[in-house]
Formats: C-alpha cells, structure tokens, sequence
C-alpha cells in the first residue's frame, strides 16, 4: 500500500476540483463526495500506518520518487513522498480529524447554498496539506505550503459577502505571504548553499556548513513557520481568521495547518541542531506566543476568538518543545496531536453551541447551556479537561512533558510555560463558566437546542480522542518511535524528581482552575461586555490582541503607506509630470495654433495669398542678395 | 511685351482679391476664373516672346483642367445648396474645432 | 498694339466690375466681357487656334454653365455687402494691394530682349503647331486629360444626383391633396391667373387683378417675388379700366351691341 500512497493526496485534489467544475447537479452528492474523499485517504493513511509499524524500526521510512519535476544541470527535483513515522501520524491527524469534520460540516452547512464549494475547498485543503507532510523535497513542501495557505484564505472568506470575513481573509493571506519570504528565501539558501532542496540532504549537508548558514537558515525557516502558525510577530491574523465558517476554524486554524510551523521545525531538525541561535529564537518565539496567546485567550468574549487565543497559546508550546532540540521534539508532535484532538474538539463543541444559538458568538449571551445542550457539554467538558491538563487526559501527559523538558532546558523558560498552564486553566475554566454553567443570558428568541447527530457523532469521537490520546505515551511509545527521524537525546534528570513536578503543575492549574470559579461565580456575568475604560489594563490589553494590530500598523503599515505615498508622489509629479507636462505644453502650443483655423476658406484663401507673396519677396530678396 | 505681362498681373490679382472678398460661392468660382484667364494670358504672351507654341498648348492645358474644374466645383456648388440652401461659402465652416 | 490698349482698360474695368457687382448675374457679364476681350489678345498675339476655343469653350461653354448653375441656385440670393469676417476685406486690400505693385514692378518687368514672333512657329498655320505639339511630346499630358474630363463628368453627375427617397407623386395625388387642401384651408384647386392677363398690364411682373379689382399675389412668379420686382402702385387701376370701359358718347359700337341683343 505504501507505493500508493500518493493517492492519499490524489483523491482529495481529483475530488475537490471536479466538485469544483462541477455543475448544479453536484449540490446533491457533492457533500458526500467529499466526505468520501476524505475517508478513502483516512483508511489509505491507516493501512500505510499500520505497515510502517509492521516493520522493523529501522526501515520504518518509505520513500519514493513519482516523477522528475524540474531538472536543470546538477539541480535535480523529484515530485517525491516520503511516508515516515513523523508524517505517518500527521497523514492520521489530518485524515482522521478531517474526515470528522467533513462529517460534522454536512450538518453544519446543511443550509449553505454553496456546501459543494465548501466541501470542495476542504478537499483540496486536504489535499495540499498531505502534500506538505509527505514532501521530500522543501520545494514540493513549499507547493503543498501555498496550497494550505490559499485553501485557508478562500474558507476564511468563504463568506465573502461579509466585510469583515473578506477583510480578514486578506490578512490572512498577506500576513502568510511575509512569513512565506521567509519560506522561499531559505529555500533559494538551500539551492546557493548545498545545490539541492531535498529535506533529508539539507539536514545532513548543514553539518557540514558554517553556523552562520545554519542559523540564517534556521531563522528563514522560523519566519515560514512563523506566518503559517500564527506565533508573534505574525500573530495577527489568527483572530481575525475565526471569521471563517466553524468546521473551518476547527480544521485549519485549530488541528491542521497552524501546526505546518511545528512540523516544518520538526522536519528540519538538522538544521536546528546545528544552530543553537535558531533554536534560542524558536524557543524565545514559542515563549512569547504561549504567554501572549494565553492573556489575549483570558479577555474575549468571543468564544472562537478565545480559543483562537488558545490555539496561538498551545502552538506556542509546541514550537518551545521544538526549539528544545531532540529532547523536545517529539513531545512538540505529542502535544501537536493530542491539540489537534482537543482542539478541534473544543472548537466543533462552539460551533455546536453556535448552531443552537442561533450564530451567536458571544459568550455573555450564553450561560447554563449544560441542560440545553448535554452530548455538546460532556464532549466539550473532555474538550476542557485536556486542554487544562487534568490527570489522565491527553493534555495532562503531553503539557507535562513540555513543562518538563523546558525546566530541564532552563528554568525561566519552564517557569514560563509553568505559569503559562495556570493561565490556561484560568481562561479555559472562564469559557466553561460563561458558556455552560452561571445563569441564562440568552437573547430573546434564542432556544437552545442539541445539534443532529451528524455533528455531535464527530464531537463524541474526538472527545473520546481527547480522552485517549495520552494513551500514545504509555512507555514512552511516541518518543522512541520518533526517534529515527529527530533523532535521540538522553533524559536529562532534574532537581526534583517528574512525579513531584507532575503535581506541582497540576496545582498550579488548579489554583487557576479555582481562580477563574471564585471570579465568575462570585457574582453575576454581565449579558454585554463591559466598556474598555472600567476593565483593568489587562484585559484590555487582551482584547486588543495586545496592540498587535496597531503595532504592525505603525511599525510596517503607515511607514510602507508613507513610502508608497512618497512614491506616488515622485511618480506623478516627478516622471509623469515631465512626460504630461510635455504634452500639456504641446496642448497650449496646439490651442494657439488653433485660433487661426476659423474654418473659413476665405481666411484661409488669404493666407495662401499672402504666403504667397511672402515666397514672391523671398526670391526677390534672393535674387537681389 | 511688358504690358501683357503687367495686365495678366493686375487681372490675377484684381481675381485673387474677389476670391477673398467675396461670398457667394459662384462669384468666387468666376474670380478663379478670371485668375486662371490672367495666367493664360501670360502663357500666350510668352510664348511670342520666345517664338514657339509651348506657352500656347500650356495654356490650351489649362482651359481643359479649367473646364473639367468648373463642371465638378459647380456639381459640389449645386449640392450644397441643395442641403443647406445656400451658396454663401462662410456658412461652410464646420472644419474647425 | 492697338488693340490691347484699347482692349486692357476695358477688360480691368470688367475684372473690377466682376469683383465689385452687387449681384451674380452683373458678375458674369463683367466676366464674359473679359473672356472676349482675352480672346482678342490671343488673336492678337498669333494665337488664333486658342482664339476660337477661348470663345467657343469658355464664352459659350463655360459661362453658359455658370448662368445655368446661377439661374438654379442663385438668382434669389444676392450678396450682402458687410463683411462678417474681421479684417478680413481691410487685409485682403492691403495683400492684394502689395501683390499687385510686387507683380507689376518686378514679374512685368521679367521680360527683357526681343520679341521673337511667332511666324516662323506659325509656318504652317497655328492650329498645325498646335497639333505638332499636343500629339508629339505632349501626347502623354493629352491623353490624361481625357481621363480628368471623364472623371469630372462622372463626378459631376454623382454630386448632383438626388437619390428618390419617396416614391414619385402621381396626377392622382397631387390632385387629391389639391382637393383636400381645398377642404381644408379653401384655398382655390385650379390654376393660379397667369400673371397681368386681365389687367391693365399683361407683363410678368404684375399681379392679375382679381374680379373685385384686388391684385393677386399668386400669380406672380416666386422668384420675381424673392427678388422684390414686383411691380406695385395700382390703386388707380380700376379707375382707369373703367374710365376706359366708359362708353365715349360718340361711340356706339361695340358697347351697347350686346344690350341689343337681349
């Protein structure tokens, strides 16, 4: 099965397009279709997994060439796949997690006119992100980059007739272009430097480079991960995105394609082992947005604006796993996986909870929901409980392991990620309190109700996933079963020993958890957010997305506006103004011209004559001279 | 000699100036007339002077090219007026901006 | 000589008269007279082939045509004498002024040495040197000429063709319109009086008078009209009819025979 692996991203693409070209008739079948895609590459996916496993450890990397793309001189790529442990479980994740979202959107896009389209751009999403995962080569991995990137865009703004949702899908896509120069500069690196952009080359042909190479590379590939994962200073557009339908959110912007950062760190692990300044950069990045993410997660009332905050603050974990090195990496896809599990869990919950709230999105205008909506608050509560890291759920084992790599790392860095659970746990409870438990805030007719079981069958599945997914730790499976690809590092032993640290980040949650109950079941939740001027600085802070938009705005956007106004300026005034100023003149010098043509013949009779007699007198003159 | 020359030019331009300042469109045509006249006149005399018929078959030329002008301008003449019911040549005035 | 000095005065005097006539037709006769007077010169001057064609085409062709055209189109428009471009009569002078002094002191006084006559060119008799010349090295200019009268003539005939964009009005019509313009305005379906037949005056120019002794308009021709040649101040011409009609007392016959008779 593995040599036909490639039809793990035919299928989708072949699906997406045709339903794409397809006519009205597809509005029909057209959902199932893409369904169908999805879970002919799930199964695909399973069957190549399970023949990897069968293998010894050593040979559990497939590879194979499908055709040569481009061949110019010594430069040489293949349109090649290959299928390890590492994108073995991305296939899964993605597969998986997307095959029950294309079952849920059948539900919740029941009443789209364009749920073809919509199925279609899941599919070729799909499709492109496979590509990224199975690429051996960063040129391939680069096209399956871009595929993600415009797939993301169209579904942001698969609502296009909203401004907002058009708006936003523009800043996605312009923000990901930045972190894609990042991309295709360190791709050009790649080819100046080692003649070749095939990734298992790269990472052994860095060892052989100057450090300066490998951290210029380094940093370039974290610019690329940097846009496509939302992590600071490329955050911005994540918030924004959630303007896309919810199965979206939870697909692309939860469970998928925010992680392609991670696993490009991942995938180049070379090429950070070779550099200690880019591993110190992804680590100071992972810091940041972990803790930024958190805070912003704390101060939204927009329940898939909080857990967009939650998703930047979770990537952000990841990508402080991976900047750890070899230690790190494989807890980084551990804690990747079982996010994507909870994550898409949490978001399908909201989409759940908007689906019977009538597209509200607001949490103030929840509250008890619990009795409403019961299938949707137990997945939501597992949901809940991985993500804040409860004893026994997936969260618990792979947060624990990050936290604990990251002390072992440096201790302002653990303590960092230490404190960045409590606030977790703080903002999650918070989502919890509004949304489930406090009193009924709802709108006037508003009448919660349970969603079909088209979508609340995906919700039960991956909160069973959420549930489950710690279980890949058992024996420490996952990291020796990375650990061809990322290579191995020994367990450095800490001060105190894991089981003490295990239950010290558990209260730190707790005091968290405990926290955000005192606070929201104190008193009541108002039913409208509070104004700006009577929350405190950081609330405030968070709900502005702690100014990243104003920043970009007047750190990139009003001086590029200057320039470009300058520009205009030096063009029309400069260049123009030569070139129409030439022709203004030769327009007045015409207008003079022009008085005389009075369109009578006889003025013109008389010019003829008196020319005439002018040429006469010439030729007297002549003569006479 | 000099004054057949001396009167083809006072002729010619006695025409010239009716071409200028008169409006109805046949006059003008007959002051080109008188124009073309004074030059043959001039033809004639010069081809005395210089004692061969050049001057005269250069003049018989221009009768031709005179009579075959006249037919075509009267034709245009004749059109105008039946359009715009007058022979005035300032009412054609419409190539100007 | 004698001829040209009695002729130029005559013909300047034609050529002012053809620039400074009020009205066309004064213009084209000033015109002809030029044109004869041209053609004596041509005689004149051993020119006598072109003698006979400057009378026969241009005083009887091309002038015929010119009256046609102006007796089609222009004998109902006279010239107004003010000038409606700016400058334009002053300018013109002035031009046409210094033209003619540069011309006459410096192009009349171009000739110099003897005049060579044409006897010798004339040997065998103008029109043959003519002939020797148009069918020898001027064949070529010749034969062209033919095609510009050809296209002149087609082209004459396109511009003054009239495509019919309604269909030809029949007797029957024009007699039906007659009636219901009859019916309508009451106005008269017969003949309008030849102009003067019952009056006193039986030339062109006066209207007929009507039987209550009112003269008629409509009898006159409209181009007569346009032109205001009309000829008015009748008032007394009832009186004087019937001052004739009076029977002298000496006379009998004819008026009294009809009386007889009934």
């Amino acid at each position: 099965m593995l040599e036909l692996a490639w039809l793990l991203v035919a299928v989708p693409l072949v699906s997406g397009l045709g339903l794409l070209v397809w006519g009205k008739e597809g509005d029909r079948v057209g959902h199932l279709i893409g369904t169908a895609a999805s879970s002919f590459s799930f199964i695909v996916g399973l069957i190549c997994f399970f023949q990897i496993l069968g293998r010894d450890e050593g040979d559990r990397s497939y590879s194979k060439s499908l055709f040569t793309w481009i061949e110019a001189g010594p430069f040489h790529v293949d349109m090649a796949y290959t299928f390890d442990q590492l994108s073995g479980l991305f296939v899964l994740l993605i597969t998986g997690v997307g095959t029950l979202i294309h079952v849920y959107s059948i539900g919740y896009m029941e009443h789209d006119a364009r749920r073809r389209r919509f199925f279609a751009y899941l599919n070729i999403f799909i499709a492109s992100m496979l590509t990224l995962v199975l690429a051996s080569d960063y040129l391939v991995l680069f096209l399956g980059w871009e595929g993600v990137g415009l797939a993301s865009y169209l579904l942001i703004g698969f609502w296009q007739h909203k401004d907002s949702a058009a708006a936003a899908a523009t800043k996605a896509f312009v923000v990901n272009r930045v972190g894609d120069v990042g991309m295709a500069l360190a791709i050009m690196l790649m080819f100046a430097q080692f003649g070749t952009t095939a990734i298992s080359e790269v990472n052994v042909s860095v060892n052989a480079a100057s450090t300066s190479t490998a951290t210029a590379l380094g940093l370039l590939l974290l610019l690329g991960a940097c846009g496509k994962s939302a992590q600071v200073p490329l955050q911005s557009w994540l918030l924004d995105a959630m303007e896309g339908p919810t199965p979206v959110s939870a697909l692309i912007h939860a469970a998928t394609m925010v992680t392609a950062g991670v696993y490009l760190v991942v995938r180049s692990n070379g090429v950070f082992d070779a550099s200690e300044a880019a591993r110190n950069a992804v680590i100071a990045v992972g810091l940041v947005t972990l803790l930024a993410g958190a805070w912003i997660g704390c101060a939204k009332d927009d329940i898939k604006k909080a857990l967009a905050g939650s998703t930047m603050s979770q990537i952000g974990y990841m990508m402080l796993a991976a900047g750890l090195g070899p230690a790190g990496y494989a807890f980084a896809i551990f804690h990747l996986i079982t996010h994507g599990f909870f994550k898409a869990n949490l978001f399908l919950g909201a989409g759940s909870i908007m689906h019977g709230m009538d597209d509200d999105v607001e949490m103030r205008h929840y509250g008890a929901l619990r009795a409403a909506m019961p299938v949707t608050f137990i997945t939501f509560l597992f949901g809940y409980l991985a993500i804040i890291g409860f004893p026994g759920f997936s969260g618990f084992f792979s947060k624990d392991k990050i936290i604990e790599t990251a002390f072992g790392h440096s201790f302002w860095v653990g303590l960092g990620a230490l404190v960045g659970a409590g606030v977790t746990g703080f903002y999650m409870t918070r989502m919890m309190m509004m949304t489930f438990f406090s009193e009924k805030r709802w709108k006037e007719d508003v009448h919660p109700h349970e969603s079909p079981k088209v979508m609340t069958y995906p919700l039960i599945a991956l909160g069973a996933l959420s549930l489950l997914g710690g279980a890949m730790m058992l024996g420490g499976w996952i990291t020796d079963f990375l650990e061809p690809v990322v290579g191995h590092a020994e367990h450095e032993e800490l001060a105190i020993p894991a089981w003490l640290l295990s239950v010290l980040i558990t209260l730190v949650v707790a005091v968290g958890v405990a926290l955000s109950y005192v606070l929201y079941s104190r008193e009541p939740i108002a039913a409208e957010t509070p104004a700006d001027e009577s929350v405190s600085f950081f609330s405030r802070a968070g709900r502005h997305e702690l100014y990243g938009n104003e920043l970009n705005e007047a750190v990139v956007v009003r001086p590029t506006r200057h320039l470009t106004r300058f520009l205009v300026f030096l063009d029309g005034k400069g260049v123009d103004g030569f070139v129409t100023g030439l022709a203004d003149r030769l327009g007045d010098a015409s207008q003079l011209l022009r008085k005389p043509q009075t369109g009578f013949v006889r003025s013109y009779a008389l010019s003829i004559f008196g020319g005439s007699l002018v040429v006469v007198l010439a030729l007297l003159a002549a003569r006479l001279a | 000699m000099t004054e057949y020359i001396t009167l083809s030019m006072i002729l010619f331009t006695i025409g010239a100036v009716g071409v200028l300042v008169r409006r109805n469109a046949i006059v003008v045509f007959m002051c080109v007339e008188l124009m073309l006249n004074a030059t043959n006149l001039a033809l004639v005399a010069f081809s005395r002077q210089h004692g061969n018929l050049d001057g005269q078959v250069a003049a018989f030329f221009v009768m031709v090219v005179a009579a075959a002008e006249v037919v075509v301008g009267l034709a245009i003449i004749v059109s105008i007026y039946r359009t715009r019911r007058t022979t005035t040549v300032d009412e054609a005035s419409l190539l100007k901006l | 000589m004698t001829a040209f000095w009695i002729l130029a005065p005559i013909m300047v005097l034609a050529a002012l008269g053809l620039v400074l006539a009020r009205k066309a037709v004064h213009a084209a006769l000033c015109l002809a007279i030029v044109m004869i007077s041209l053609a004596v010169l041509y005689a004149a001057q051993g020119a006598p082939f072109l003698f006979a064609v400057q009378i026969i085409v241009y005083t009887g062709a091309i002038m015929m045509l010119f009256l046609f055209v102006l007796m089609l189109v222009g004998v109902e428009t006279s010239d107004s004498l003010v000038e409606t471009i700016k400058g334009q009569r002053l300018m013109a002078t002035v031009v046409g002024l210094l033209f003619g002094i540069v011309g006459v002191l410096v192009i009349g006084q171009a000739v110099t040495g003897a005049v060579t006559g044409l006897d010798e060119a004339n040997a065998n008799g103008n029109p043959y040197g003519i002939a020797k010349l148009l069918f020898g090295p001027y064949v070529l200019a010749f034969e062209l000429t033919s095609a510009l009268l050809i296209t002149a003539a087609v082209g004459a005939m396109v511009l003054a063709h009239r495509e019919r964009l309604v269909p030809r009005r029949s007797q029957a019509d024009i007699s039906r319109d007659r009636m219901r313009e009859y019916a309508e305005t009451g106005r008269h379906p017969g003949n309008p009086p030849t102009p003067g037949v019952f009056a006193r005056h039986n030339a062109v120019d006066t209207p007929a008078l009507l039987p209550d002794g009112r003269p008629m308009p409509e009898s006159v021709s409209a181009s007569l009209v346009a032109r205001g040649q009309v000829r008015d101040g009748f008032d007394d011409d009832v009186d004087d009819i019937a001052k004739a009609i009076e029977p002298p007392p000496h006379a009998g016959w004819p008026f009294d025979q009809e009386g007889d008779d009934q």
